[in-house]
Formats: C-alpha cells, structure tokens, sequence
C-alpha cells in the first residue's frame, strides 16, 4: 500500500521538463508501443549514430512455480517520470550517447505482453550496450512501480522486489 | 493497491516525527510506515529519517519498486 500526503496546504509540484536538447523521452502508459518504429526514432538523431541497444522487458506466465493470468502495475504519477530522466541523464554523463528512449506500461497486461521498453543510440556499440543495462539496472530497484500478479487459483498477489537486482545495480556503483 | 491521501497538519517536524505520529492512527498506518523496508519520498525525492517536511511538502510512503 502506498499513502500519499500533502502537508495542510496545496502539494507543491517541482518538476524539471525534460531535457528535449539531451533528446530523452520518457513515456509511461497504458498504450504498447512499436520497437521498430523506435529504433528508426533512436537512431535519427544523428548521421554518427552507429549502434543502436535496445531491451524490451515482457511479462512471463509463471512466477514462483505459479501460473500467472495477469499482471497490474501501478506507479507514482509524476514521481515515477522524473526518477527515470535522472537515470537517463546519470548515463548520459557516463556515455556518450545521441538519444535515449524509456517507455513503461502501466495497467492490467497479460503473458508475453511488451511491459517495458529502454533503447539508446550511441556512435559505438559498448557505450550502447552499458548505458542501456545502467538505465534498466536503476529502473530496476529505483523507479516507483509496482506489480501485482494473479494467478491461475485465483491468488493476488503483490510481486516482491528481488535481491539480484539490488546486487545488478552494485557494479555500477564504483 | 488503494492509495489513500491525507491531510495531515505536522508542519516542521522530521520524517521520523511524522511516522511516530501516523503509526498513532491505527494498525493500517502502522504497519505501513514501521516497515523495515518502506521507503519515503519529500516531493517526489527519496527522503530519510532525518529530513524536515514544511508547509506544502508531498510526503509518499512506499514498498521496495518492482517494475521492469
């Protein structure tokens, strides 16, 4: 259960826009998206543009030796958009990169649906390639989603957040 | 998940203070803000113990994030 308070008088909402000059863009929704057309977006933002790394994360039918129907994911609206372009830009600062795209689902998804969508363009593959897994290793364990699972008996369940990706995030942390 | 929003007039006091004073409320509030694994956030910032809410501030209480 997540509680949200605002303190007596109206919340104050800070929030950066999004460095449209660092050519980030942060989607999160309930619309799927199109990794083809993606990675032509990627990949325009430059003629030196040579590699262009992309993962896309889909929802599994089982889970804990369970069969699992559906998935819910919920986020922290506004906190959620602007953790993910601080990410971004931690990676920025570390690679050179052209472009850098995160697209996240929200809502009720199904097995083999496409959940979450991290894609970079960089002149050279190895910066590509490490700034993507540094973008999805934060996401990870720092940005505000949460999922619940239902599975085949019916259970519903909150998904628990899982040791390994605390220690994927430590290899970045030198 | 049902997220429940709350006015709360505690203005100046520590994070610290503020859980002390919504575990208060009942077992609901308690479990949610004891919990060794909960997180905080100020404003949409992760926040610690130690640091001070004023007038205004949104304050978030969350469990470890699993998405990806």
């Amino acid at each position: 259960m997540m509680i949200v308070l605002s303190m007596v008088t109206k919340s104050l909402f800070i929030r950066r826009l999004p460095g449209a000059e660092m050519n980030i863009v942060v989607r999160i929704g309930k619309a799927d998206f199109d990794v083809g057309a993606e990675c032509r977006a990627l990949a325009s933002h430059s003629s030196q543009s040579g590699a262009v790394v992309q993962f896309v994360g889909l929802m599994r039918d089982s889970n804990q030796g369970d069969d699992v129907l559906t998935m819910e994911l919920e986020h922290y609206p506004g906190m959620t958009e602007r953790r993910i372009t601080e990410i971004v830009e931690l990676a920025q600062q570390r690679w050179p990169l052209f472009a850098t795209t995160v697209i996240h689902r929200v809502g009720v998804l199904y097995p083999q649906d496409q959940i979450v969508f991290v894609g970079v363009s960089a002149a050279h593959r190895h910066d590509a390639f490490q700034a993507c897994e540094f973008i999805m290793d934060y996401l990870k364990t720092e940005a505000p989603f949460w999922k619940k699972e239902r599975t085949l008996t019916g259970e519903q369940r909150w998904v628990d957040a899982r040791q390994t990706d605390q220690q994927a995030l430590k290899r970045w942390q030198v | 998940m049902s997220v429940p929003a709350a006015e709360v007039n505690k203005t100046g006091c520590t994070v610290a203070s503020l859980k002390e004073f919504l575990a208060e409320r009942g077992e609901v509030w308690r479990e949610v803000v004891n919990a060794e694994n909960t997180l905080c956030a100020v404003n949409q910032d992760i926040a610690t113990d130690d640091d001070r809410i004023v007038d205004g501030d949104e304050v978030a209480f969350y469990p470890p994030v699993t998405g990806g």
